[in-house]
């Protein structure tokens, strides 16, 4: 091939990179492994994480059971190692199923249209808060603390240099839920929107009627968070809202530290010009046979650079696959009967570990988390668990001092037992 | 296929079922069923008495089919999708190599996939293992100081990159007011210097599609941030100049951001950080193998300079004095989070799987081959098709359709023409300074043999093009659907499916009887 090209040794094809900055040496980097060795080194890896612990873990990343075929499935190279369709004739498999997930995503959270997905329930927030500036031509948001304190965080990160001025509106004691008197206050003329999460951080379900009534009695616009996306099963939707950002992670997608998870934006088909990230539309093709493509292009950043309506290319197309694939595995029915398992799984676990706590914010309903203040510390606590190889709740202290350091979020799924609730609750009476 | 001929034939078998194949909601009939749940093991309750008004009751078009259908579906499905694993995909810019699977076959270990992101540091030193010792050898690969793993992909570590660059700025008095991108530039660029509140300005490119040193030292001034550069650029070329470069932003305290896209030209024979780079994001799912998805999870990890790591997002992963590992938090430049928890940490293990197979002799000779392959294509193709700049090419090589568009035939036209051959289209019509822009980028994983089939495939359709120019503007010809009406999905948006409104849902009686 060098002859081919009239090159005489390898290095010829490099010539073009200054010799000074040329590398001499090897990488200072772990030798080849073969493919046993690659196995093992993560085997220990592996190790070296909790394996065989109950775990009631939940705070933005939901363990929820995962049907076998949505691997043996996604996995499939035609999907895995395929590229964004941007030739639509040899992409139609990849087209379809977002187009199909785009149209589960609509009914679920009750909007007109949605995006084929964003990186995740953070950035989509985010994300949804500088669609609603660009859409109301206001730029303030009013954020309610309720909202994750990690999207809040990021909201920040991408708010600071956009001139959105943020303001963050407290939560009751009695119920967890958002303060609709301060709320209401905290409207002003230059509030592009409202960003409230529902279930909320403590698990608390939201009066988004209410809240939406405050909202647009005001001009301003409502976006919905929903990180829990398995309580659609069981709670009505957001219907109320104007944008929903859903993190569909519980829809079939591994805890797996944090991601790959799948964000996506849904929102009133009037705001479809100001919506961020790839979507997919129907079309003929030239002989009248439906097909799908990506659509208004015009859009984004390849086409618009600097006035697109995000800088996001990539997004999160496999994931949105296997919430495709979950979502299709539950159905209508199926999808209620696991949110109701989750209900009652959690009210079980908040009556029984409550009795050995005080139980936060029962004056409203919440899903399949919930707030305990225990008697001990939560460090404390969370120590005397970990030796019965049980993880306990989530610290509340640092993201809300108020709680103190007696607070705590635990989550209880499907896949909790009642054995490991009761286990947990013994423990934490002794 | 008429019903006399197949006589004694069921009307629903057909010689290719894959290729009709109705939307997932078309196929739903009410009551079946694809799940079973474990058995509650605590008492049931009334959602309607727990949830009050909160209780849903519409559940709109969600589908209702048994498992074999639902695997049916998406196998059928998949079966549309070209991908790298049934041929070449020589999109340029992309770098679509092969994706191991042992990487798949790791990322799935139950301490790895269902570690959560909030479970103790003590029972995560794995998980922190692994973003600790990519960590290491990524800022080994681009010999930089620093690095997140945190943004999500590569424009996010480009949104992440300029966040950097602009808090280090804040923290010197001046924020500065503008990011010099050139017009070969990826549009996430200017899209990104403009989420991060600066203005664009274009820097065009020279005679050979390099970085202009004379029109850059003229724009560079104090209210210059930074540079945003790709290299090797977006023809495939490496700025041989790129130290002047750093230097003439240096001088007037602005700072070189390189765009790391085109990492797999460079991996173990140069590295950004040696040649004046200050921060630059990398594309896992380019350079470090794992897989695209059909559009997604990237990664877009971001080294840096040590000038800039006090801006890094928070948190990053540290040794602690017991040699255990941890999250810092606590580092008050920050410019924030990008993302919640700690980036899309299955890619973080794929690429550490990719790295520890290749080690350093592997990823140079991957390098070395991604650019003998591209330099092979392009020493075959060359009079075939217009060649706009004649710089020696790294991984990647840009033609013009300027012959064959004089019969009318564009780049678009021979990418679909290409498509016939049993590949996946070039990149078509990038960079924006080539008119006509054929953008091949083969990478490693190609034997001699795939690429003579390719090399074979474009000097047939170069032919085509003089001699049948009607062959190649209607192409595709061999795909299951032909070209998309795509002015007609934007002009009237269809984004989800609907029933139809006269439509009588079936039931399992009557979908039993289609039969």
């Amino acid at each position: 091939m060098l002859a081919e090209i009239g090159a005489t040794s390898i290095d010829d094809l490099f010539a073009t990179i200054p010799a000074e900055y040329q590398l001499k040496r090897d990488l200072d980097v772990p030798r080849q492994h073969g493919e046993q060795e690659v196995i093992e080194a993560f085997k220990a890896y592996s190790a070296q994480n909790a394996t065989g612990y109950a775990s009631f873990l939940g705070a933005g990343a939901y363990r929820h059971y995962r049907p076998v075929i949505i691997d043996s499935l996604s996995q499939r190279g035609e999907f895995l190692t395929s590229y964004t369709p941007y030739q639509p004739e040899i992409a139609q498999g990849t087209l379809q199923a977002l187009f199909e997930f785009q149209t589960m995503i609509c009914d679920l959270t009750g909007m007109e249209i949605a995006n084929a997905s964003m990186y995740d329930g953070s950035t989509g927030a985010a994300e949804a808060v500088m669609m609603a500036v660009r859409v109301t031509g206001r730029n303030g948001a009013v954020i309610a603390r309720t909202v994750h304190p990690e999207y809040r965080e990021v909201l920040r990160t991408y708010a600071q240099h956009q001139g959105i001025p943020l303001t963050e509106v407290d939560y009751t004691g009695e119920s967890g839920r958002v303060d609709l008197a301060k709320l209401d206050a905290a409207i002003t003329e230059d509030t592009a929107c409202v960003l409230i999460q529902s279930p909320n951080f403590f698990g608390t379900i939201e009066d988004v009627a209410a809240v939406a009534e405050i909202v647009h009695a005001k001009g301003a616009l409502l976006i919905v968070s929903i990180a829990e996306a398995v309580s659609l099963g069981i709670v009505a939707p957001p219907v109320e809202a104007d944008i929903v950002s859903l993190e569909a992670q519980s829809f079939g997608v591994p805890v797996g530290f944090g991601g790959p998870y799948c964000g996506v934006i849904a929102c009133k088909e009037k705001f479809l010009r100001q919506m961020p990230g790839r979507l997919c539309g129907e079309t003929t093709d030239t002989e009248g046979r439906r097909g799908f493509v990506l659509t208004l292009s015009t859009r984004e950043q390849h086409i618009r650079r600097e006035k697109a309506t995000s800088n996001i290319c990539t997004n999160q197309s496999l994931v949105a696959l296997m919430v495709t694939i979950f979502l299709t595995v539950y159905g209508k029915e199926g999808i209620r009967e696991l949110a109701e398992q989750n209900l009652a799984k959690a009210h079980y676990a908040a009556n029984t570990l409550g009795a050995n706590a005080k139980l936060l914010f029962n004056s409203a309903p919440r899903f399949n988390e919930f707030v305990l203040e225990t008697k001990d510390t939560t460090e404390a606590v969370n120590a005397g668990l970990l030796k019965e190889k049980i993880i306990g709740g989530f610290p509340l202290g640092h993201h809300y001092p108020e709680l103190g350091a007696n607070a705590s979020l635990w989550c209880a799924t499907e896949l909790t037992t009642r054995v490991q609730i009761d286990a947990a609750a013994a423990a934490l009476k002794a | 296929m008429s019903d006399e001929k197949f006589i004694g034939t069921p009307r629903k078998a057909t010689t290719h079922t894959s290729q009709n194949e109705g939307l997932i909601f078309e196929k739903s009939s009410p009551g079946k069923k694809a799940y079973r749940l474990s058995e509650l093991d605590v008492p049931a309750v009334d959602a309607s008495v727990l949830l009050g008004k909160s209780v849903r009751k519409e559940y709109g078009a969600l589908p209702e089919l048994s498992e074999i259908e639902i695997v049916r579906h998406f196998t059928r499905l998949s079966t549309w999708n070209y991908a790298i694993d049934l041929g070449m995909f020589p999109l340029g810019s992309c770098t679509m190599k092969y994706n191991g699977r042992v990487n798949e076959a790791v990322a799935r270990f139950e301490g790895i996939a269902e570690a959560h992101p909030y479970q103790p540091e003590s029972l995560s030193q794995g998980a922190l293992g692994i973003m600790h010792d990519l960590s290491q050898y990524l800022i080994e690969i681009t010999g930089m100081d620093a690095i997140t793993l945190q943004p999500a992909a590569g424009a996010h570590g480009e949104f992440t990159g300029i966040l950097m660059i602009r808090a280090y700025h804040e923290s010197k008095g001046n924020a500065r007011k503008k990011i010099l991108i050139p017009d070969s530039a990826h549009g996430t660029n200017p899209a990104t210097a403009a989420v991060v509140g600066y203005q664009v300005q274009n820097l065009k490119s020279n005679a050979e599609g390099m970085v202009d040193l004379a029109e850059l030292e003229k724009l560079v001034d104090e209210d210059t941030a930074a540079l945003m550069l790709t290299n090797p650029s977006t023809i495939g070329v490496f700025e041989s100049e790129i130290h002047k470069i750093a230097d003439i932003l240096h001088a007037k305290g602005a700072l070189l951001y390189m765009d790391g896209a085109n990492m797999n030209a460079l991996v173990g024979k140069t590295r950004p950080g040696d040649f004046g780079a200050d921060v630059m994001h990398l594309n896992l799912h380019k350079t470090f193998s794992t897989p695209h998805g059909g559009g997604g999870p990237g990664s877009g990890p971001v080294a840096c300079k040590a000038i800039l790591e006090p801006f890094l997002p928070t948190p990053i992963v540290v040794r602690k004095a017991d040699k255990s590992l941890a999250f810092d938090y606590d580092r008050p430049l920050s410019v924030g989070r990008v993302r919640m928890f700690y980036g899309n940490f299955g890619m973080f293990v794929r690429a550490l799987a990719y790295t520890l197979a290749n080690g350093p002799d592997g990823l140079r000779l991957t390098t070395e081959d991604a650019v003998l392959n591209a330099n092979y294509i392009r020493a075959k193709l060359e009079g075939y098709f217009e060649l706009p700049f004649k710089t020696p090419s790294m991984h990647e090589v840009v033609f013009s359709d300027k012959l064959q568009a004089k019969n009318g035939v564009k780049t678009g036209d021979m990418g679909k023409r290409l498509i016939d051959y049993g590949f996946h289209a070039y990149t078509v019509s990038f960079p924006m300074i080539v008119s006509g822009a054929m953008m091949i980028e083969p990478t490693e994983s190609e034997s001699r043999e795939e690429l003579d089939l390719l090399i074979d495939a474009l000097q047939q359709i170069a032919r085509e093009a003089a001699e049948n120019p009607e062959l190649v503007k209607t192409a595709p010809h061999t795909t299951r659907i032909r070209r998309l009406n795509e002015t007609a999905a934007a002009r009237n948006p269809v984004l989800r499916w609907k029933a139809p409104p006269s439509s009588i849902p079936l039931t399992p009686d009557s979908a039993a009887k289609e039969w």
